[in-house]
């Protein structure tokens, strides 16, 4: 499995890349699918094949898919793809570059001499366990986030709200975009 | 004979098992698009294609002759990676759903823990098979169709895994062996009636079937999303619709209707006679259903398929709870 998690590892990364440098915006968005999707498989390389798929169900699959959407509704053109260009000159990038390649060399060296950590074991983490964990222990956790997800949605859907309509010409079409949005 | 051992024998006839399935599901949804136009014709009262062949038998082999040898045209206004690229995500992520469908105890590639979620992880993935295809054709009419089906799939998702979740809560497993073995005496379609029912709707919906096929409404938005498509490009989306189609009815018969289980028969007769029902449920549908306006298919969604799936989850659970306290 070690193969399996340094490829995958190695595609996430390149593809990360892939996201910074791209100037089309939705390519870059396709580089993040990429990403996320190669992350999932390091999930599965570790042994947590229920987080693997929940990251490609939620990531992937959903919120990524928004991202696209809103990206393909503003409908950016070569004028976009020209000014990230313009973005990408070695002035603008080489400080930032240095500082954090500067910062992965202390990341390196530390790992190096430190210690090794845990490496990856042969064990496989169900769904079973990752539930049994969640609803046990960090219940609490559990129950907060959900509460704090009920609040935003219940904010989001009262400001998306559209006034009420005069004419029901109208109606048809609100009541399309608040359903779509 | 030294090589074939007993794993180098086992992993081979996997293989070939792999191979059989994964060109089983390709010819089973080419096969379909001709059984459709002919049960469309029978339920319609008209004739449908019966020129080729034997009774139209041989429609199928003229219609791939066609659509192979048409020319392949990229519009010069496409962007040409993610136009070419489309296609075969359409038909990937369908073909791939089938490595964990079990289709008798010997039969099935894959035997995941997590059986259930790399189905709806790889439908997820599938939404952009019609995004990309949509917006890289550069079409404004393909862009329509690609927002209403990336909206439409991602509404009818939600509330999909919410009906599968109370089959896997009465299996105790998202492993489809599992599945389809708990349910040897009593088929989930009972006890899980409306999850049965929403999981069906929210099929159609996400493979873009008659009822739910706004996305690519002739009549509102010429083809939708593949209207800039043509030879076997349009072909995978094609195959891919009813490659979909396929493995839904799988899907149903596997989680809601046991499986291979059945009495005589041979298992395998059982899966494929209980999927045929499901494929022609599917042509009916379309046969005799109009098409919905695109705003009532979202409120639909939303207000009555969501609360019906997470009420349907919570009778399940407490059922499971009482019958069985921890």
């Amino acid at each position: 499995m070690e193969i399996a998690f340094y490829l995958s590892a190695l595609v996430a990364v390149l593809a990360t890349l892939g996201v910074i440098t791209n100037p089309n915006p939705v390519h870059a968005l396709l580089y993040l699918i990429i990403s996320l999707i190669s992350v999932a498989m390091v999930f599965f390389a570790l042994g947590a094949p229920f987080a693997g798929a929940l990251e490609v169900i939620v990531y992937a699959g959903a919120i990524m898919v928004l991202f696209v959407f809103v990206v393909m509704m503003l409908n950016l053109g070569e004028t976009v793809v020209a000014q990230e260009r313009a973005w990408m000159r070695p002035r603008v990038w080489l400080g930032p570059s240095v500082l954090s390649g500067i910062l992965l060399l202390t990341l390196i060296a530390t790992l190096w001499g430190g210690d090794a950590g845990r490496v990856i074991g042969g064990e496989t983490l169900t769904a079973r366990a990752v539930g049994s964990l969640l609803f046990g222990p960090w219940l609490l956790v559990v129950e907060l986030a959900a509460m704090l997800l009920l609040a935003a949605l219940v904010t989001a859907s009262h400001v998306g709200r559209l006034p009420e309509p005069d004419k029901p010409a109208v109606s048809r079409e609100s009541g399309a975009r608040k359903e779509a949005s | 004979m030294n090589w074939l051992s007993e794993p180098v024998a086992a992993s081979l006839i996997a293989m070939l098992q792999a191979l059989v399935i994964l060109l089983g599901a390709v010819l089973l949804g080419a096969v379909m698009t001709v059984v459709e136009r002919r049960l469309l014709g029978l339920w319609q009262d008209r004739y449908g294609p019966n020129r080729v062949g034997p009774f139209g038998s041989l429609q199928l082999i003229a219609d791939m002759i066609k659509i192979f040898f048409k020319e392949d045209w990229i519009p010069p206004f496409a962007d040409r990676t993610l136009y070419v690229l489309a296609p075969g995500i359409a038909m990937a992520s369908l073909l791939l759903s089938f490595m964990i469908i079990p289709i008798t105890p010997g039969w099935g590639v894959a035997d995941f823990n997590i059986g259930l979620l790399f189905f709806l992880a790889l439908a997820g993935i599938n939404v952009y098979a019609v995004l990309f295809g949509g917006w890289a054709s550069g079409n404004k009419y393909a862009l329509l169709g690609a927002m209403r089906a990336s909206a439409q799939t991602l509404s009818y998702e939600v509330f999909m895994g919410l009906a599968l979740m109370g089959v896997v809560a009465m299996a105790g497993s998202f492993n489809m062996r599992e599945i389809v073995n708990a349910q040897e005496g009593l088929w989930f379609v009972v006890p899980q009636f409306f999850g049965f029912c929403t999981f069906l709707i929210a099929g159609i919906a996400v493979t873009h079937r008659h009822p739910f096929d706004q996305p690519e409404a002739e009549q509102e938005l010429a083809d939708g999303y593949h209207v800039e498509y043509s030879s076997m490009k349009f072909g995978m989306f094609f195959i891919g619709e009813y490659v979909g189609m396929v493995l839904v009815s799988a899907l149903i018969v596997t989680l809601f209707f046991g499986g291979w289980h059945g009495p005589w028969l041979p298992p395998i007769v059982w899966f494929s006679l209980k999927t045929a029902a499901f494929l022609v449920l599917f042509v009916l549908l379309r046969a005799s259903l109009p098409r919905p306006r695109y705003d009532r298919v979202m409120s639909f969604g939303w207000k009555v398929c969501l609360p019906l799936t997470l009420i349907n989850l919570l009778v399940t659970g407490a059922v499971i709870l009482i019958a069985d306290p921890l």
